[in-house]
């Protein structure tokens, strides 16, 4: 019965979407974290999606391939005040593009948003599937 | 007896097993509309019933002169009853490789779910004839 796949089609995308959003969420959040765990700068993490398809190719689904930090240079500010400010003065900051975290943050949630109704449209199939011969 | 009442209903059973497939395969689109370098799949509805219903002439069609047509682009890729999955036209491109257009996916997935809707209440209609016919119209 390939409606229920959709479910586990639906879901996968719901899932790697929701991890999308969580990085964002931490971008967002350590857009102003000049040092972290490894004493240097918060860099951007990104997510990669792959498209998974089943063995029998009837369905895809979606998987986060993996994490990735943005390679792109750090922000140098100028702040001679700041503990962490090199010699000239400048303080290396996240390389984090809030305008492309909310880009992203839209997106993930449209994205999510139209895999939930997917999934509903998929049960209201499979409940009218139930009403044959009654 | 049973065999007639298995031909009587087959028709609308294919529709709604190649309905119910066609779903997922669109559901699996929208579900990959951020996937770089994913392409857009769909199936020929009609062609995959009428060769669902004659069971017959599965080949893909040949070219046997240069100026032939070619058959649309395909991978070899089929779903496990041997419809052929073809490549969705592109509309508008993107950056990343992806072909997926919500607009068209979401369209033809509320199509197709109405399609299937209509097939169970067609199938139920079959049904109810039938049980009309058994029980003489008591």
């Amino acid at each position: 019965m390939s409606l229920f796949s959709i479910f586990n089609v639906s879901g996968s995308a719901m899932s790697a979407q929701a991890q999308r959003l969580n990085v964002v969420a931490s971008n967002l959040a350590n857009a102003d974290s000049a040092t972290s765990a490894n004493g240097t700068a918060y860099r951007a993490k990104q997510v990669v999606f792959e498209a998974t398809p089943s063995a029998n190719n009837s369905s895809t689904g979606v998987k986060v391939q993996q994490v990735i930090e943005d390679p792109s240079p750090l922000k140098q500010v100028y702040d001679p005040k700041n503990p962490l400010a090199d010699e000239k003065g400048y303080v290396s900051m996240p390389n984090v593009n809030v305008v492309d975290e909310m880009v992203n943050m839209l997106s993930a949630s449209r994205s999510y948003q139209t895999n939930v109704e997917t999934m509903n449209a998929a049960k209201s199939l499979l409940l009218k599937t139930l009403t044959i011969g009654q | 007896m049973l065999g007639k009442l298995d031909d009587f209903l087959r028709f609308n059973e294919t529709a709604l097993s190649l309905r119910s497939q066609r779903q997922t395969v669109i559901a699996s689109n929208i579900a990959n509309a951020d996937t770089p370098g994913y392409k857009a799949r769909d199936i020929d509805f009609s062609a995959a019933l009428s060769s669902a219903m004659s069971n017959t002439n599965k080949d893909p069609l040949k070219t046997t002169a240069g100026k032939h047509y070619p058959a649309p682009p395909q991978d070899g890729k089929t779903l496990p009853d041997g419809t052929p999955l073809l490549y969705r036209g592109i509309v508008q491109g993107s950056v990343d490789g992806n072909t997926v257009d919500m607009d068209v996916e979401r369209n033809q997935f509320a199509d197709n779910a109405l399609r299937y809707e209509a097939g169970v209440t067609l199938i139920n209609s079959q049904i109810k004839g039938l049980l009309a016919a058994i029980q003489g119209g008591q």
